[in-house]
């Protein structure tokens, strides 16, 4: 018994990362950043607005959040329209009564086929990114380039179109990706993405069509990984994001501008037994000194400008 | 295959020759952050797929990269606090990929021992040989990059065949005398140390190395709330304090930079390691310190103990 002799090569044993995609940094190396009007803390507040559809084809993985029955799911189907059509509008109410300035990863089928839900969010005046066409869409390398460049423009240039915003930013659904997105996605104008979980605040990453920022959007602290993954209880979940404020305040004191970036879903959040609790927690944080209400676009504008 | 890996002796927990750590402490307290290093597109083992997704798999890598962006300061600056000295379960190839991690554990005279070369490079399916080269690598590279020479091991993503334990000891002998491979954390049978069997009859022992103190257990495996967490650590702390008075014990928190540090979580560590090195009567040590301590003042009393007690009543 024995395994191949090149299970004993490293060809990447060498400085840095184990690919060309950004360059190794550790956070506490970096220059401070400051953040608008002596703030301290960014808070980005995330909305994914999202269209499982009922034909689901689950390639290469069912989507987490989607389909999981025998056709026709309706439970899940009609259980993420609750969120586009209840939840979302308790959120808004929530957001103007703590000052906060969403941001809205938008399904671009969702966009097509819920005008009414899309205007809302249009007259708002928020940022929407694009989400990817829908959330069966996945990206990955099984589609082949073309395909997902098809797929990446047909996503982008709709909803340019029909939310009249220039839509600079990105979430893969499932933040799966092929090994092609990222190039992809800065072909088609796309100037910050999501889906690499791997800083507290943005860095530049590297395409064959320029540079894209990374922005930081955490997923452990999100409400369908803390609340619907780990089955913790929503006083927890509130409990987690306080603390993560508290620290990242803290930090931010002693080692420049800090990002505090949660994800929350309209059809988790949104229901009538949780809403108060997302409150709750966007009441604490609001409440504290140095933090900054911003859209991603204006937190990677600000960042981006003192590198 | 075997029915028992033949590693250790049925040693009842009572009636044990006495254990007493330096300066009368009840526990040897010790914390084992793992500093590692996944790679994006490892090549394929026949027995266990790296990641779940295909490449490239963002999850698992992603918020590993970001342990060691981000998360590995916040822990280092933690311990500094309380007067904790890491013991390092280090994936050797990250000596390489990032020298500044390492830089700064050996300005804080951390322990370093191994963890394999990559944690996306499994035992599994390796000959002898093979494994006994990977193993050489990696405490090689331990030694050349901090002048430590190595004395614990924990198999790379706890995979292991039935050689593991006497390659780890043949190489430490023959790399660095009794100075090294002397002590594993791959076995979870005790709150102390024990002596274990090796083909080769050294003095080799079993360091307690907790898995169920592990963050990537508690947060991963079992998805246990942040204050839960570090309840069960006071609470693990409390009874082994407790006992220790009778005879000295072994705590250990293993934790991982991409789950403890995160700003989350970083409370609820903080809460358990102040009240722990409260105590007046904890040894906060290493690994190395307490297999070397052991060998040299209870390891022949153990031996003679556990063979004393088989088959008796």
């Amino acid at each position: 018994m024995a395994l191949d002799k090149d299970y004993f090569d490293y060809p990447h044993r060498s400085y840095g990362m184990d690919h060309d995609r950004y360059e190794w940094s550790m956070l506490s190396d970096r220059k401070p950043v400051q953040w608008p009007d002596g703030n301290k803390l960014a808070l980005w507040v995330n909305v994914p607005l999202q269209f499982f559809p009922l034909n689901q084809k689950g390639e290469p993985f069912k989507v987490p959040g989607g389909m999981t029955m025998p056709y026709p799911d309706l439970r899940h189907f009609s259980l993420r329209q609750y969120g586009n059509r209840i939840g979302i509008f308790r959120f808004l109410k929530a957001f103007d009564k703590y000052g906060i300035k969403p941001t809205f990863a938008m399904n671009t089928r969702l966009a097509e086929t819920n005008p009414y839900l899309l205007n809302t969010i249009k007259d708002r005046g928020d940022e929407i990114s694009c989400h990817g066409y829908h959330m069966d869409a996945i990206h990955w390398s099984g589609l082949g380039k073309d395909a997902e460049n098809e797929l990446v423009a047909k996503s982008v240039n709709i909803l340019r179109e029909l939310s009249g915003q220039d839509i600079k930013g990105w979430l893969s659904p499932a933040k799966n990706e092929s090994a092609d997105t990222p190039d992809l996605l800065a072909a088609n104008g796309i100037e910050y993405f999501s889906d690499w979980v791997n800083d507290d605040m943005p860095y530049q990453f590297r395409t064959d069509s320029g540079e894209l920022t990374a922005m930081p959007l955490s997923t452990e602290i999100e409400d369908r990984f803390v609340i619907n993954g780990n089955m913790h209880s929503e006083d927890s979940w509130v409990e987690q994001v306080c603390d993560a404020a508290d620290f990242l305040l803290a930090e931010a004191n002693s080692q420049g501008g800090r990002i505090l970036s949660i994800n929350i879903h309209p059809w988790l959040m949104g229901q009538p037994h949780r809403i108060a609790k997302l409150e709750k927690a966007l009441d604490y944080v609001s409440s504290l000194d140095g933090i900054w209400h911003a859209h991603a676009g204006e937190i990677r504008e600000s960042w981006l400008s003192q590198q | 295959m075997k029915e028992d890996p033949g590693y250790f002796d049925y040693w009842p927990y009572e009636n044990r020759p006495k254990i007493e750590w330096p300066n009368g402490a009840k526990v040897a307290f010790w914390v084992a952050p793992n500093i590692e290093f996944y790679e994006l597109n490892p090549p394929a083992n026949p027995h266990r797929a790296p990641w779940p997704q295909p490449y490239p798999a963002l999850p698992g890598y992603t918020v590993r990269d970001w342990g060691n962006r981000v998360g590995h300061t916040r822990q280092m600056e933690l311990l500094d606090k309380y007067g904790i000295r890491g013991s390092i379960s280090l994936s050797t190839a990250l000596c390489d990929h990032h020298p500044e991690i390492i830089e700064l554990c050996k300005e804080r005279n951390w322990e370093f021992f191994s963890h394999g070369i990559y944690n996306t490079r499994y035992t599994y399916g390796m000959s002898e040989e093979q494994e006994r080269d990977m193993i050489r690598d990696s405490m090689e590279t331990i030694f050349k990059h901090t002048g430590q020479k190595c004395a614990g091991y924990l198999a790379p993503a706890l995979s292991h065949s039935d050689h593991t334990l006497d390659l780890f000891a043949e190489v430490g002998t023959e790399l660095f005398g009794d100075e090294g491979g002397i002590y594993t954390c791959d076995l979870f049978h005790d709150d102390q140390p024990t002596p274990i069997h090796l083909r080769s009859g050294k003095k080799f022992v079993s360091v307690p190395y907790s898995l169920e103190m592990n963050d990537t257990i508690a947060y991963v495996v079992n998805k246990i709330e942040p204050q839960r967490y570090g309840q069960q650590i006071k609470d693990n702390f409390d009874r082994l304090y407790e006992e220790g008075a009778e005879s000295g014990t072994i705590m250990c928190i293993p934790t991982h930079n991409y789950q403890v540090s995160f700003p989350h979580r970083m409370k609820a560590y903080e809460e358990a390691l102040e009240y722990i090195t409260g105590h007046d009567d904890v040894w906060v040590t290493t690994g190395r310190e307490i297999a070397e301590y052991f060998i040299d003042n209870y390891y022949d009393a153990a031996t003679a103990d556990i063979d004393s007690r088989q088959g008796a009543a």
